[in-house]
């Protein structure tokens, strides 16, 4: 892949970041401008800001990747991730504005009073962090190896300096002048290439998407292995591959099936049937619940919602990122699809999540619009990872400095920053052969099953106590940790234990807000007293809050 | 209520004068943040306030009110959401015919998700905003009305 236009774009989106990073320094002064960007962000700028910072690898790469590799049941990772903004604006976005809370520990203890349940909550905003740290990271190691050849650890060490040392030296402010260009750098990114991509398939004589007779080579392909797999031939024969093995297949070859992968054209094209696919609608239904519900409970999503002046404004603003994220969103289904058709042997590497950033070329040729336009894509994808492993950092920094290392300082804010910069840079060094989406949805999983339920309750209910918020947040929460962490690190399964785990969002959501509830209710003398007044802080009109 | 003016300290809201605080001699671009908020006050007679705040089993009632109709409000446009989205893995399921369906070439599932999805949720989230001001405001002038 020796495209000389690559690494001059991704050096000039990360010189951007940076110098508008620096313009941003100029401006903070002082502790609550690193943190909160002194409130006097506008409703654009910031819901600009909230789209960059939300789409992140797996919007930019790993969608269009799922897409090309699973078909239409995983359009839901698209939905989902938009309508968690709709799950936010309808039960959380003015009430948690009000609360004046600026992270979610500080909504524990605004709400309910308790030190240790803050405790808790800064443990489990962390672990989220890194969750997500991770992939994206991940997302940068491979990007630059795919279409640089640069090592893998050199693509994920680029990001995580870049971002670590542009937050500790920005802070907030600098980040949300960054993330809003990011919005339009990623949008742009994606959209001029598609507009080219969908003419040259026109030029082709709209090739079918699912011809007939299966998926087959355009040109003639050699492939390198990347995992273990076992392919069908056309022919009927089974043939087992290990990563480094070479295939080479002639022009008009059928694309041979490939484990694990929905390669027939029926399945591919259409949703999973009943009867036959229990499990697969389990895994849909779980899917949906997790990127719904847990949007709200994201460190670096809610964070944002400090620099809107009041609760309307922070209401109008999520229903413009609602917008912005459903118009990009349009995109990576795009790629996708025609992935199918000028990129099919990533069916057969398994490098899916490069679909985006290698189909201008397989599609437009070596030339130079194909070139540039894959250089704007590298930009964009470069953007993807700067924009959300900021937003996450800060947010992770943030709750280390004020609840870890206990000072409110802009030193200790950037020692917090080194610290939530390093561990997710030391685990993305040692993981490579992760998913990059599923990670991000497992992250999903356990901020639905943890946050989502405190929110809520804590939001619309005043039989909340702080035992069962913490007994919620440890039996959901944890049971959806210890799901990721057998996915991550335990032994291959089979049947339904491994949908359960996979996908554990449909049993771990509903299972904490019965024990939230249920613990709440035998504690009912722990309710605060107060809460009068917080229900009136949280849910009167803005104007009666002077 | 100083403690609602409150700066944004990142630790929590509460303390009043902290260095950060606006009060004191913040700079220009914060202090006209304070200004708004006090211009704002002022539109509002005292008694009303005091009201909602000393917990009397008016205020308490009507806060009570709001919040219920804003809840209400929140679950029925979920609801919404459920059966429009959410029921569409099941109709795939049970009916596969209507997986099958082309409309101007493209299967209708892709087009439900793909594309149409994103308006629909955008169309639920405006009919909120709008619907959750006016309720908002029936508040408000619910608050008032004993002032005239």
């Amino acid at each position: 892949m020796g495209n000389d236009l690559v690494v001059p774009a991704i050096v000039a989106v990360t010189l951007v970041t940076v110098a508008i990073g620096f313009y941003g320094l100029r401006l903070a002064r002082t502790t609550s401008d690193f943190l909160v960007a002194s409130r006097v962000v506008s409703p654009t700028w910031n819901a600009a800001a909230i789209g960059g910072e939300y789409l992140s690898a797996a919007s930019f790469l790993g969608v269009a990747g799922l897409i090309l590799k699973y078909g239409v049941d995983v359009l839901w990772y698209p939905v989902g991730f938009a309508a968690g903004y709709l799950a936010l604006l309808l039960f959380v976005a003015a009430p948690l504005r009000r609360s004046g809370a600026f992270t979610l520990p500080d909504f524990c203890e605004l709400r309910l009073g308790s030190r240790r349940l803050r405790t808790l909550a800064t443990v489990f905003v962390i672990f989220i962090g890194w969750l997500y740290l991770v992939p994206q990271l991940q997302g940068a190691g491979l990007t630059l190896a795919t279409l640089a050849g640069a090592p893998y650890p050199v693509g994920a060490l680029v990001v995580a300096a870049v971002v670590t040392a542009n937050v500790a030296l920005g802070g907030m402010r600098a980040v949300t002048f960054v993330q809003a260009f990011q919005y339009w750098l990623k949008l742009t990114a994606l959209a001029v290439p598609a507009i080219f991509l969908a003419l040259q398939w026109q030029a082709d004589g709209r090739p079918a998407v699912t011809p007939p007779d299966g998926a087959t080579f355009r040109t003639a392909t050699t492939v390198v292995v990347e995992q273990r797999a076992v392919l069908t031939l056309a022919d009927g024969q089974t043939l087992e591959v290990r990563p480094g093995d070479e295939l080479s297949f002639a022009e008009g070859e059928p694309v041979p099936e490939v484990s694990g992968v929905t390669n027939g054209a029926t399945d591919w094209l259409l949703p999973s049937d009943a009867g036959s696919d229990d499990r697969g609608l389990f895994g849909t239904y779980s899917l949906i619940l997790a990127t719904f519900l847990g949007t709200m409970g994201l460190p670096h999503v809610l964070v944002r919602f400090y620099t809107n002046p009041d609760g309307a404004a922070a209401r109008r603003t999520t229903l413009v990122v609602l917008a912005l994220v459903g118009v990009f969103y349009l995109l990576p289904t795009i790629y996708g699809v025609l992935g199918r058709i000028y990129t099919p042997q990533l069916l057969v590497t398994g490098q899916t999540d490069a679909v985006v950033v290698l189909l201008p070329e397989a599609a437009l040729g070596a030339g130079t619009t194909g070139r540039l336009l894959a250089a704007l894509v590298a930009a964009g994808a470069f953007a993807a990872f700067l924009s959300t492993s900021s937003g996450l950092l800060t947010s992770v920094a943030g709750v280390i400095s004020t609840d870890v290392l206990g000072r409110g300082s802009v030193r200790g804010f950037r020692l917090a920053t080194v610290i939530a910069g390093v561990v997710p840079t030391a685990l993305a060094l040692n993981v490579s052969g992760l998913d990059v989406s599923q990670v991000v949805g497992l992250a999903f999983a356990v901020a639905a099953s943890s946050f989502c339920p405190l929110l809520v309750l804590g939001i619309w209910w005043r039989g909340l106590t702080d035992a069962g918020a913490a007994a919620g947040i440890l039996v959901g929460g944890g049971a959806a940790v210890t799901s990721v962490l057998i996915t991550v690190l335990g032994p291959e399964m089979t049947g339904w234990p491994a949908t359960f785990i996979a996908q554990p969002a449909a049993w771990t959501v509903p299972l904490a807000f019965t024990v939230m509830i249920a613990v709440s209710l035998a504690t009912r003398r722990r309710a605060p007293a107060d809460i009068g007044r917080t229900m009136l802080r949280l849910h009167a009109p803005d104007a009666l809050h002077s | 209520m100083a403690a609602e003016d409150a700066p944004p300290a990142p630790r929590r809201p509460e303390p009043a004068a902290t260095s950060d605080s606006p009060v004191g001699s913040g700079p220009p671009a914060r202090t006209r943040v304070v200004l708004a908020e006090v211009s704002r006050r002022s539109r509002w007679p005292a008694g009303t306030h005091t009201e909602l705040t000393q917990q009397t089993r008016v205020g308490e009632a009507l806060v009570r009110g709001l919040v219920r109709a804003q809840l209400a409000l929140a679950l029925q446009l979920s609801a919404v959401v459920m059966v429009g989205l959410g029921g569409l893995p099941w109709l795939f399921a049970i009916a596969p015919s209507v997986g099958r369906m082309t409309v101007l070439g493209v299967n209708l599932p892709w087009l439900l998700l793909g594309v149409l999805s994103f308006p629909f949720l955008v169309a639920v989230g405006w009919t909120y905003v709008r619907l959750a001001e006016r309720n908002e405001q029936d508040f408000t002038d619910l608050v008032q009305r004993p002032e005239r």
